[in-house]
């Protein structure tokens, strides 16, 4: 076995991996801190409730997010130290930006928050949660601009002298049009994700609560949940389509292999039809490709805005790429993957939109519901927006390759490298090989045990009243403690 | 100003802040098994962590993301070069960081002792091979012209390198014993504040051994280690006398001077080839260019105090002390699946 392949796939694993978790971070730490704040401002006490079991879920998710980041940022030195040497100058920056500003606040404030609840003032503790809210929104957006300058290189130059890429315009980094497609696609997305969990969980609590016959825990508690998290769906679904179309309009200009390999377009044609389905071998022969069932100019018009425009074929663009970037390179990604991967995407996705319409349809002024297929299918679609942010990450990562910094057709000359020059040297395929094995066995049991705890503690619903609002955070007490630093002898509210 | 310098020192700072703070972290999962009778005990001890060991591991992510940044190709030779002890560390971060958010989570013995295991392997593997790591970047490694390091796993475990591992082991498992003398109260108190006074005396021994081998050719950085020994000397006199404020300051401002004299001997290095002086990894030629260390000094300049305030805070927030009686009972779901889910019937 190749080191370059132990390499890539160990990069697949973990990365993917850890985008399970993050998005749902991502969108569900806002969705309590709402939670929180109609709790604080209008005092109800179902939403302390549901603040409390949201919150649950929440830490049980984010516990693995963290600890799989910190393999995220010492894999590129480890296993791609020819590319960290090639990029630490601009790639660098977003990364320890992203821990400086973001990174602290969250894990800093996650502490405040969960440990808080009896110690702090009411408003202070909810601030702490907002702060967790919009770090993680911010840890997204420096990732991002590490990444959609992998996609999209600009505000830097080639230096012949040191042979790497240096960076010279740190604003275009940050304002690089792909990264404000990519993050708002990634935030909404990772909102659709938390909209159809709440949503889910919600619904199929509700459902539960209405068939034991506790209709007035359905209405007052899972109801307004669900109706949140529905809500959410619709919003989010909204961003996620405009910003996909933006994405889809700039991959046409800047990454064009990708957007036609989206299609398995193998000749350029006017008009390309958005198939649904393609037999055939597509193995990068384009011999015996059969696109059936298709929707006519659609790929053309998600990549021109025209159904007429010209897309080019990926055969079209391996001839224009050797002429540009040297012969000998296969510029073509796996067409199997990139063509089903974009589908697969599209189609999970659209599992929260049956969520929402049929659960908004069900819940419509004031109604509840006992239905028991409903119930099923907020299980069902609780995994599909997360099965979908999997797939568009395999797409666009894996449909930029064989580069590891694909070039900007329009940019300066240079900054730009293939996948394969960007692996370590001096790391024995065998140690690359033991941290694969590692890794996959150690997640895949986090993986069960993280889905154990998260189903079971959503199987148990809120808690009843009774441990309400009274072991909630004190009435406002700038001090925050009694002002002793003596021995505390009452029971912590929250313990490990 | 000499922007790559500024940033060797803020890098420098960052591990500081990493190993002061994650140190007592590791110091206290270390011991969390030895100094507890009963699983109350164990409770007590975690939670003494309990808001603040996620924001301390932060330092890490930093002090790796600005070594990225700020001198790609000491990150490049670094990682790749220590492959399989960082493999390691991450795996040991892992299991270390998830027994602690999972451990009470489900109330069972044998889940919780899974986890206890966890937590106890998760801090001694990293506070074993930060030691050997640090000995290695000291001492230097084998680089060759294009600062690749060539060195093979075992060059990595010289008897300095082991002795560096024992240095950090012994000094964190002192700064994690004075750590939970000085959190809690009551019999724990009591265990911690003698294993620290105990801990003390070796601790001094083993610490001044390295720091005297490791220390280079600087004249300067004798003042360091002679600042490590004294507060050193200090810990032991404030662990007999009990007196864990001055413990705790002094066996923080210990691990500090230690990092002082890492970072005082390789410079103006920041990996030395042992082979050949000449392929060394220095400042100057692993540093990235003015511009991006500009911008990352406006950054760190602005957001360094301010990471300090809110970190400091937390620590006045959680400044009681915990005792067994502040622990409630448990909140875990029982082990075993109820047998009917009652929206399925």
């Amino acid at each position: 076995m190749e080191a370059l392949d132990v390499a890539r796939w160990q990069f697949g694993i973990v990365t993917v991996y850890h985008f399970i978790f993050v998005p749902l971070t991502i969108g569900l730490a806002p969705l309590v801190a709402v939670m929180q704040t109609i709790w604080t401002f209008t005092g109800k006490e179902n939403w302390y409730r549901l603040t409390k079991f949201f919150g649950k879920l929440l830490l049980i998710n984010f516990a693995i997010g963290v600890v799989t980041g910190i393999v995220q940022e010492f894999q590129f030195g480890m296993n791609w130290s020819e590319y960290s040497r090639f990029v630490g100058d601009v790639f660098g920056a977003p990364l320890a930006i992203e821990g400086l500003a973001a990174f602290f606040v969250e894990s800093t404030f996650l502490g405040l928050w969960i440990f808080g609840w009896d110690r702090l003032p009411k408003k202070i503790h909810l601030a702490c949660i907002w702060a967790v809210a919009v770090a993680t929104n911010a840890s997204a957006f420096f990732i991002l601009a590490a990444n959609s300058w992998m996609q999209h290189p600009v505000g830097a130059i080639f230096n012949e002298q040191t042979g790497r890429a240096e960076m010279v315009d740190f604003g275009a980094v940050l304002t690089n049009n792909t990264l404000v497609a990519a993050y708002t696609h990634t935030v909404a997305s990772a909102m659709l994700v938390a909209g159809t969990f709440v949503a889910g969980v919600a619904g199929w609590l509700l459902v539960r609560a209405v068939r034991n016959s506790d209709t007035s825990l359905a209405r007052t508690v899972y109801r307004p949940a669900a109706l949140l998290g529905l809500v959410t769906i619709v919003i989010a679904g909204a961003g996620v389509v405009v910003s996909g179309d933006y994405q889809a309009k700039l991959m046409y200009e800047q990454q064009p292999m990708k957007m036609s390999s989206a299609e398995a377009l193998c000749e350029g044609e006017n008009g390309a039809d958005f198939s649904l389905l393609t037999i055939g071998d597509l193995s990068n022969s384009c011999e015996g490709v059969q696109h059936i069932l298709t929707l006519p100019g659609v790929t053309s018009y998600l990549g021109t805005g025209d159904f007429d425009g010209y897309l080019p074929g990926v055969e079209d663009l391996q001839t224009q790429y050797e002429e540009q970037y040297g012969e000998g390179v296969d510029y073509r990604p796996n067409l199997a993957l990139t063509y089903w991967s974009f589908r697969l995407m599209i189609g999970f996705a659209a599992g929260s939109a049956a969520l929402a319409v049929v659960g908004l349809w069900l819940l419509r002024r004031g109604r509840i519901t006992d239905s028991r297929w409903f119930g099923r299918l907020c299980l069902v679609a609780i995994p599909m927006p997360f099965v979908a942010a999997s797939f568009g990450w395999i797409f666009t990562e894996t449909g930029r390759q064989p580069w590891v910094v694909a070039p900007n057709p329009t940019g300066v000359d240079l900054v730009w490298m293939l996948t394969a020059d960007g692996l370590s040297t001096t790391v024995p395929v065998g140690e690359v090989l033991a941290s694969l094995l590692t890794f996959t066995v150690l997640y895949t049991v986090l993986a069960v045990v993280w889905f154990t705890l998260m189903r079971r503690y959503a199987a148990i619903g809120v808690a009843p009243a009774a441990s309400g609002p009274s072991s909630g955070a004190k009435p406002d007490d700038p001090g925050g403690t009694d002002g002793s630093a003596e021995s505390e002898s009452e029971p912590l509210s929250f313990a490990y | 100003m000499d922007l790559p310098l500024l940033w060797f020192a803020i890098i420098a700072f960052f591990w500081m802040g990493y190993l002061v703070l994650e140190g007592f972290d590791f110091g206290v999962g270390m011991l969390m098994r030895p100094l507890s009778k009963d699983d109350t005990d164990r409770r007590l001890v975690i939670n003494t962590i309990g808001p603040v060991w996620d924001g301390n591991e932060v330092w890490l992510i930093v002090a790796g993301a600005a070594t990225f940044a700020a001198f790609p190709e000491w990150y490049a030779t670094m990682f790749s070069g220590f492959y399989l002890p960082l493999l390691a560390i991450l795996a040991a971060l892992i299991i270390r960081g998830v027994a602690f958010e999972y451990r009470g989570k489900i109330n069972d013995d044998v889940w919780r002792a899974r986890w206890d295991w966890a937590i106890t392997i998760g801090s001694w593997v990293p506070a074993v091979l930060w030691g050997v790591a640090f000995a290695n970047f000291v001492r230097g490694v084998r680089l060759d012209a294009d600062h690749q390091m060539v060195s093979g796993f075992f060059e990595l475990l010289s008897p300095f390198a082991l002795l560096g591992g024992a240095t950090t082991a012994l000094l964190f498992a002192l700064h994690g014993a004075i750590f939970i003398s000085l959190k809690t109260d009551g019999q724990m108190r009591e265990r911690a504040g003698r294993t620290a006074a105990a801990l003390a005396g070796p601790t001094l021994v083993v610490a001044g051994g390295f720091a005297v081998w490791a220390h280079s050719a600087h004249a300067w950085t004798w003042a360091p280690v002679g600042v490590a020994a004294a507060a050193l000397v200090g810990v032991v006199v404030a662990t007999r006398a009990r007196r864990e404020g001055w413990a705790f300051t002094l066996s923080a401002l210990t691990i500090a001077a230690v990092v002082v004299v890492i970072f005082g001997s390789l410079f103006p290095n920041v990996l030395p080839a042992i082979n050949d002086p000449a392929n060394s990894l220095t400042i100057a030629n692993a540093s990235s260019t003015d511009y991006t260390l500009t911008i990352m000094t406006w950054v760190a300049a602005c957001l360094t105090p301010l990471i300090l305030a809110y970190q400091g805070w937390t620590y006045w927030v959680f400044r009681k002390r915990l005792t067994t009686s502040a622990i409630p009972a448990h909140i875990g779901l029982p082990r075993k699946h109820p047998t009917k889910d009652p929206a399925r019937s």
